[in-house]
Formats: structure tokens, sequence, C-alpha cells
């Protein structure tokens, strides 16, 4: 009965995860991907429903206390199976526009989601880690995707190196606040709490690990790169999926492990999200590359949520979660459509410069980008608007109304290097003639469904976020300490 | 009649959707026109059933239900006196514009009208809004569909004018962005069961005060977003480069309707909500007016281009307006608000008619032109009515607004100085310098350019969209109280209100310990040195 319940609560990981293993079977067997790709879809598609529905479920603990189901957990295994479904949907044409698609791509996305769930639901120090790592190491390989580039393998190497330091980091912190605090549950350990410099010392390096797989400046080095070479698909699941995946667990580590040490703990990231916000806009200023673009524009964004985590608040928490799924949302969609533009053969289409004149030659795909440009650029009735809006709202009403005003001017700037590529697509003439090939009707219709997306949740997010906030009303330390 | 005003707000949108399912050329215009027609004609009700004698209470108010638990952010529209007349402004401009673009415009006719449509929305939804976050969520939305007017169907210079306008205004927008959270927790805790308002009849209330402190921070906020909007000076640079690089429906969206979201808020949010802050700065607010009127004037005497001419004339007319409305009082906030009207009305009707006469030459060079008075008489005559409504000709609307804001900054409390009125006044007679000067080079003496024998005098479609803004330029002129009763008795009620609000924090605010600056700023010092020795 207990392990049925167990089970149960981590259904949407199960499913993935033994889609995975299945995808693996098929694979070795016969060369259909067409089998792969729709148990691949099927399988998020149920875990995103199952999700869903847990949301507004009861909110519990299984497997002894190692992971929670519910609130928060569900809400963030709701972003990353969204995200990772979106990616799937999206990845399949552009994989085998450039001879990459793979059975194992797949099977690496769902194992790689599984790890993503394991970690917004973990409830214990030890689950963190094989989340993230189960996570990560799936992301090596997608990174290095395509070997035979130089900038795969660079961008596949340089993740693996950098990623494996940064667990280097996470373990050792783990390790020191095992010892500080004799526990490895995250709610024993915020009773066994202390300002020793054992305790510090652990959170700290817990801390930096989890800033470099948001990454946060000033561990951000890895992003441009690694987003850059690996293929665009992938990168938007990087970028969205496993991204989110890491910030839930941040936020659980922060509201659950060190809820009395947060006001402390809070200078720390006020700086970091300063740094982060302005050093990810002002760089993305000058890109000319827009994956590199996007990857800093990610950058900032991580400085945008890490300004409602410092707040520390209720709403504040609330916020980044809505922060996350609007990311999720505008980030698939402009990845995806970089994606697509990407396919056309004779030119480097991520080459900024030869967007010219593109959005009158596919004006679907101009309109699209446009929608989820202005979304990321934080502009209303869009979804970032409210996104960003709630977050410095939090802060704000915290008393951070100068980290507010840095991120407010940050994303002013910000605003510059989104408009760029509407500059190019609309406002200039195309250099050649460059034959455009049709999206197919899944890529097509993923992408419309978020960019109606987009202005939905900018318009009709309170149903959304009331949920949201409730997760963190009443006595919620409690509440999600199980 | 609140069903009404929605369906007026949101039937551009409408209209966009069915550009997009006829995918037709022909058609998209004639939706476009049909529909901005019938939100202007629908519109009407909304003025005549205008109970003049309430303007102060908000009417056809739509109040949904806050959207986030525990903060008060609610979709709330409803016209009063303050935004009837821009409302109505906004939908006689909505057929004006495309119909100026009937021919003009050859590229790309879906996205062009699609986002002149999308403007009319944005334009509608900020002169509405009550709830200041749905204002704010227009506000920014018209920025959109302006950035790509311009980017696509702009000039040669285009992308730069049309990124600097973009930019601009959002960096000031967003800085406001950060005092309308503030205000909004603020007044959280005026009403029960709620952390967060952002209600304007809650905000503008006497019940809601903001300490001295607080106001002048909060005042620089958002007087920053809109003296950028505005454009005062100094922060009018991107307003030549976006008027002249746009195309002539964007240009008379802008100078007609977006400039005045400028003014509209420093009345709508900055006066009520900052009352002392709003007088204390007047002077310097009214000096940087005055270095406007006089600078933009003498700018535009130098000019060489037609059009860029007619946009240093904007930042010379609304600097009248921003004096308007710092001499706070009855008869300068009239004159600013009817001023905004006459601005839109002549400002408007000047570029359409520099678009009719760009369509036929492909120039704006005042050189270019010369003696076609007798070429084109109609022309000849539309042009003059607009350019000595400009300049403020007793009889037509300018004279109304310049006279009214003169006259109230003479007896103005808050800006004693008179040296305001003179200079302010001589920046009318500079107007009627260079408009004059201008259209004397461009219509008389005799014909320099034999190309322009052949031009053709103003069609049927041309005349027929600038005979009500010449009606209203005359109407105005000479029955100006058929208009400004609509503002009257609300102008009024809100002075008042917020003067009563003023002393209030102000004597409150004696009572609590003051920062030095700030007991110098609001003069407070001798106040506090009596309680003191009462004690």
């Amino acid at each position: 009965m207990n392990y049925l319940h167990d089970l149960n609560a981590f259904l949407p990981g199960v499913i993935t995860g033994i889609a995975g293993l299945i995808a693996v079977v098929i694979d070795s067997y016969k060369d259909d991907h067409n089998a792969i790709y729709g148990l691949t879809v099927f399988s998020l598609l149920a875990g995103l429903a199952l999700s869903i529905m847990d949301m507004v479920g009861p909110v519990g603990t299984a497997f002894s206390g190692m992971i929670t189901y519910g609130g928060v957990s569900s809400f963030g295994n709701t972003v990353v199976l969204f995200g990772s479904l979106f990616c799937v949907l999206i990845s399949r044409e552009y994989l085998r526009a450039i001879n990459h698609d793979f059975g194992e791509v797949y099977a690496m996305m769902l194992f790689g989601t599984t790890g993503m769930i394991a970690l917004t639901m973990a409830n214990n120090l030890i689950m963190i880690f094989i989340g993230i790592e189960t996570m990560s190491i799936c992301l090596y390989v997608l990174a290095g995707l395509i070997s035979e580039r130089k900038t795969g393998a660079e961008s596949a190497l340089k993740y693996f190196l950098l990623g494996a330091f940064s667990t280097g980091f996470l373990l050792y912190g783990m390790a020191l606040l095992y010892g500080a605090t004799g526990s490895m549950y995250l709610p024993e350990i915020a009773q066994a709490a202390s300002s020793s410099m054992l305790f510090v010392a652990g959170a700290a390096l817990l801390l930096i690990g989890f800033f470099f797989k948001i990454s946060a400046v000033p561990f951000h080095m890895w992003t441009p790169d690694v987003y850059q070479g690996t293929p665009t698909t992938i990168t938007a699941y990087m970028a969205t999926a496993s991204k989110s995946a890491a910030f839930v667990g941040l936020i659980l580590v922060l509201s659950k492990m060190i809820p009395a040490a947060t006001a402390e703990w809070a200078e720390v990231i006020e700086v970091i999200a300063i740094l982060t916000m302005i050093l990810g806009n002002l760089i993305a200023l000058v890109q000319d590359n827009i994956k590199r673009m996007l990857a800093y524009s990610s950058i900032a964004h991580a400085g945008y949520l890490l300004v409602g985590l410092a707040a520390g608040t209720p709403e504040g928490y609330s916020a980044v979660l809505f922060y996350l799924l609007a990311y999720t949302i505008m980030n698939v969609g402009a990845f995806g459509v970089v994606a697509f533009y990407e396919r056309q053969q004779g030119l480097d289409f991520t080459d900024i410069n030869n967007y010219a004149g593109l959005g009158f030659k596919r004006p679907l795909m101009g309109v699209l980008l446009s929608f989820f440009l202005f979304s990321l650029a934080g502009i209303p009735p869009f979804v970032g608007f409210f996104g960003k809006y709630l977050v410095f709202a939090a802060a704000i009403d915290a008393g951070f109304i100068a980290l507010a005003i840095v991120g407010v001017l940050a994303s002013a700037a910000s605003v510059y290097y989104y408009l760029r590529p509407m500059v190019y697509m609309y406002f200039r003439d195309p250099h050649k003639d460059v034959p455009i090939v049709q999206s197919g009707l899944i890529f097509r219709s993923a992408l419309i469904v978020l960019a109606i997306m987009t202005v939905y949740f900018g318009i009709a997010f309170g149903d959304l976020h009331n949920l949201l906030a409730s997760y963190y009303s009443g006595d919620w330390i409690a509440l999600i300490g199980g | 009649m609140e069903l009404l005003l929605n369906v007026c707000i949101y039937l551009p949108l409408i209209g966009i959707a069915g550009i997009l399912a006829a995918r037709n050329d022909k058609a998209t215009k004639w939706i476009s026109l049909i529909v901005t027609t019938a939100t202007f004609l629908l519109s009407l009700p909304l003025l005549f059933n205008f109970d003049i004698a309430n303007s102060a209470t908000a009417q056809y108010l739509t109040e949904g239900n806050p959207i986030l638990a525990g903060l008060d952010i609610k979709y709330l529209v409803g016209l009063d006196g303050l935004s009837l007349l821009l409302f109505m402004l906004t939908t006689l401009f909505g057929p004006i514009v495309i119909l100026s673009s009937w021919d003009s415009v050859k590229k790309h006719l879906m996205g062009y009208y699609s986002m002149l449509l999308l403007l009319q929305t944005a334009s509608m939804g900020v002169f509405a809004s009550l709830d200041l976050i749905v204002f704010y969520v227009f506000f920014e939305l018209s920025l959109i569909p302006m950035y790509f007017l311009i980017g696509i169907w702009g000039g040669k210079g285009r992308i730069h004018a049309t990124v600097k306008f973009f930019v601009y205004t959002l960096v000031g927008s967003l800085i406001m962005l950060v005092g309308l959270i503030y205000v909004g927790y603020d007044a959280g805790a005026f009403i029960d069961g709620f952390q967060f308002t952002t209600d304007w009849r809650l905000l503008s209330s006497g019940a809601y005060q903001i300490g001295l402190v607080e106001q002048t921070y909060l005042f620089l906020a958002f007087a920053l977003a809109f003296c950028i909007k505005v454009p005062l000076f100094p922060f009018h640079t991107w307003l030549p480069y976006a008027h002249t690089e746009a195309p002539t429906a964007g240009s008379v969206v802008l100078a007609a309707i977006m400039l005045k979201m400028g003014t509209y808020g420093l009345l709508r949010v900055c006066l009520p909500l900052f009352p002392n802050a709003f007088t204390e700065f007047a002077p310097y607010m009214a000096t940087l007016a005055v270095i406007g009127i006089i600078y933009g004037a003498l700018v535009a005497m130098v000019q060489k281009d037609v059009k860029k001419l007619v946009a240093y004339s904007s930042v010379s007319h609304l600097g009248f307006v921003v004096l308007g409305l710092f001499a706070f009082n009855t008869i300068a906030v009239q004159g600013a608000l009817i001023q905004m009207i006459n601005h839109g009305l002549s400002t408007g009707a000047l570029f359409l008619i520099v678009g009719m006469i760009y369509d036929r030459t492909h120039t704006r060079d005042i050189k270019d032109y010369g003696g076609i008075a007798k070429v084109v008489p109609v022309f000849a005559v539309m042009f003059m009515i607009a350019t000595l409504a400009s300049i403020g000709l007793p009889g037509l609307n300018g004279f109304i607004g310049e006279f009214l804001i003169l006259n109230g900054t003479f007896i103005s409390d808050v800006i004693p100085q008179n040296a305001f009125v003179v200079f302010a006044a001589m920046g009318v007679i500079l107007a009627a310098v260079y408009m004059l000067w201008m259209y004397q080079r461009v219509m008389f003496g005799p014909l320099k350019h034999e190309e322009n024998e052949k031009l053709v005098d103003l069609n049927a479609r041309e005349i027929g969209l600038l005979v009500p803004l010449v009606i209203f330029m005359v109407w105005i002129g000479i029955r100006p109280v058929d208009f400004t009763q609509y503002s009257e008795q609300q102008v009024q009620e809100l002075l008042e209100s917020s003067n009563e609000k003023k002393t209030a924090i102000r004597q409150s605010a004696s009572e609590k310990e003051l920062p030095e600056w700030a007991s110098k700023l609001y003069d407070v010092t001798d106040e506090l040195a009596s309680k003191t020795q009462n004690k």
C-alpha cells in the first residue's frame, strides 16, 4: 500500500522514466523514430496532465520524506514537463533537417526530464543531488549532439567540465551541511540551522552549485558557448526546462532549508541578482549571434528571477514560480523560431544580419518571434510583463526598492536587443534571395499555441497566480515542510 | 452604455481579426474604414448621454473583479470630464487616419492597417482606464504599433527614429512602473482586505495621502515618464526624428493622440496624487515649459523641411499645455485641456496636409515649393485654416486654449512670476512668424519649379477628411463653451480637493521629522518652529 502511494506521488517521473527505457529498447531493435517520438510526446503529455491535476491536489511527502508532492513541487513539474513537451514537439523537424534525428535524443530528454522532476520534488539533499545529476548528465550528452562540428564538441566539453566542477561545490556543501546539522532532510536542517561557520559554509557552497545551474553571474561563463554550440531546440530545453527545475530546487532550498536565515542570505542574493541583471543585459546588447543573444538574455532573466528570491516573501516565491512559466513559454517560442530560420540553407541563420527581410518572407514566423521578443522584453499585455511586474512588486513590497530600480533599468536596456531581430526582420531589405522552406504542421501549431499563451497568461493570469500565492499562504513553512 | 464603451475600445481588434481572415488588400482597407467609422459613430452616444452636471464622477463604468487575491488590480474603464473629449478625439481620428493612408501606403497593407487599428484600441484604452495598472498596460501597448508603423512604413532614417522613440519612452515608463507599484502598496493600506490598489478613484481622493518625502520621489518618477511622452524640453529629442520619419498616419496619431497621453497623465495622475510636489515643482516645470515654447519656436523657424517644422511646433505648443497644467487653477487647467484637443486638431491637420503634398511631389523641402497657391487653391485654403488655427488666431480654436492658459498662468498662485506669461506670449508671436513665413514660402511668390505647375488639387477623399477637422477648429474658436463644459466641474472639484489634500498633508507633515531638504523644499520650517514653541 505504502509503496503504491509512493509511486503514485512520483507518477509523472515514473512515466517519463519508463518511457525513456522503452525508447532505448525500441531504438536498439528497429530504426522507427515515429514510435519513439509518439511515445515521448504521449508520456510527457500524460505526465503534464497528472502534474496539472496535482497542482490543486493535496500536499504531502512520500518515500519516507525523500520527496514532496503537490503544491510547489507539482507546479515545478508542470513547468518542466510543459517545457520538455514543447521542446520535443519542435525538435523533430529541426533535428531531421540537420540530420541528427536520433532515437537517443528523445530517450535522453525523457531521462533528463525525470531528473528534473526528482529535483523539483526533492525534500532531501540526496534527492536534490540525484535530480541535478540525472538532469545534467543527459544534458551533457545532448549538448554534444553535433559532435562533428567544432562548436558542438566545445560546447559539450565545456558544459561537462564546468558542470562537474559545480557538482563538486554542491556535494561539498551538502557534506558540510550534514556535518553541521546531522541531517539530509531539508525541514530537519532548517530546525537545526545555526550560524556556525560550518553551516554557513555549507549553505554557501550549495547555493554556488545552484548558481552555476541557473547561470547567475559570476557563474555564468559556460552559458553562451554551450547555448551556441548545442542544437537550437536542445538549447531551448536547457534554457527552459532545466533552468526551471534548478530554480524550483533553489526555491525549495531557500524556503525550506534556510527560511529563518533568509534575511541574511537575501543580501547575497541581492548582489548576485544585480550583477546578473546588469551583466546579462549589457553583454546581450552587443551580440550579433541570436543564440548568444538569447543566452545572455536568459542570464538576465535569471537575474530577474533572483530578485523575487531576494525578496524572500510569499509574494516573492509565488512571483518567481509564475515567472518560471512565463519564461518557459517565451523562451521555447523564441528558440523555436530561431530553429525554424536556422533550417534554411545557404546562410548562417543564427547571425542576426541574415534576418534582414525575413519577417515578410515568412509572415507567420515573423509575427510569432515578435510576440516572444516583446514578451521577453516585458511589454504589456504579454506574459513577460506580468512576470516582471510580480517579481518587482514583491521586491518593492519587501523593501528592496533599489533592487527593483536596477532591475527596471536593466530591463529597459534589454528592450534594445530584443528589438534588434525585429528591426532586421521587418525594417531591412533581404540580402539575397534565399529560398525559405515551409514549417511543418506540428512545429507551427506548437509555436502558435505558445504565442497564444504569451497573450493569454498576460491577461488572464489571475487564477494561476492566486493558486501559486495559495501555496504560500497561512503557515506555509510548516505545510511544505511535510 | 457601459457595454458601448467597451465595444468602442475593442471593435478595432475585431477589425484586425477580420483583416487577417480576409487576406486581401482591398478588403483590408474597407474593413479598417468601416470599423473605425463604426467606432466613431458608436462613441457619439457616449458624448450625447454624458451627464455634464456630474462630470466629476466616472460614467459608463465597467468594473471587473480584482484579478489577484489580495491585490485590487481590476479592469476599470469609464469616462469622465478629463477623458471624454480626448476619447472622442481619438475616435474621430480613427477614420481620418485610415482615409489619409488610402492611396499613399502601398506595401504590406494588412500589417499596416492592423497596426493602425491596434493603436486605436490602445489609445482609447489609455484615456478610458481608471485603474492605473490598466492605464499602464494600454500606455505601453500603444508603443508596439507605433514602433512598427515608423519602422516599416517610415522614411529613410526610420530605424534610428523608431528605436530611439521606443527606448526613450520605455525607459521613462518603466521608472514610472516602480513608482506605480510603490503607490499601489502604499494605498493598499487604505482599503479593507487588500494590500494593493491602483483604483484612481481612491488614489485621487482626499483619503489617500502621501508623505512629502515619498511624494517628491514619486512625482519625479511619474513626471519623467509623462514629460518624455509629452515631450517637454529637454526630453524632446526623440520627437523630431519620429515625426519626420513616420508615415503620415503615424505622425498624425503621434501628434494628435499619443503626445496627449503625456499631458493627460500629468493631469490625471500627478496632480491629484502628489499635489504638494506638483505645486512645489510647478515653477521648475513651468520654466522647462517656457523654454520648450521658445526653443521649439526658434528651432522651427530655421527648419528647411516642412514636416520637421510642424514637429518642432508641437514641442512649442505642448509647452503651453504643460504650463497651463502647472498653473494649478481652473482657468489654466481648462485651457490646457482644450489646448490638448486644439493641438490634436490643428497639428493633426497640418501633418495630414504635409502628407498630401508629399504624396504628390515626394519632397518636403520648403525650397522645392513656392507659388503653388494658384495651382492648388483648395489645398491653399485648407492649409491656411490649419496654419491660422495653429498660430492661435482669434476666432479659431488655438486662440481659446492659449488665451485661457496665459490668463490662468497670470493669476496663478503657484507660478508667481509674470515673466513666465511674458515669455510664453512671445512664443505665440514666434509661432506666427515661423508658420506664416513657411506658408508664404510654400504658397506665395512666383512659381519657381516647373514640375509644380501640374500639381493636382485635393480630391474628394482628401477634402472629406480635412473638413471635419476644420469644422471643429471653427466651432471651438467660436463657441468654446460647448467643449469646455464637459470638464469644467471636474477640473474645479479636482483642484479644490487637491488643494485641501495639499494643506492636510503639509499639516500632518510638520508634526513629523522631515529631512532638511524636504522641509526646505516644502517650506515647512516655520510651522515646525511654531509647533516646538507651543510645546
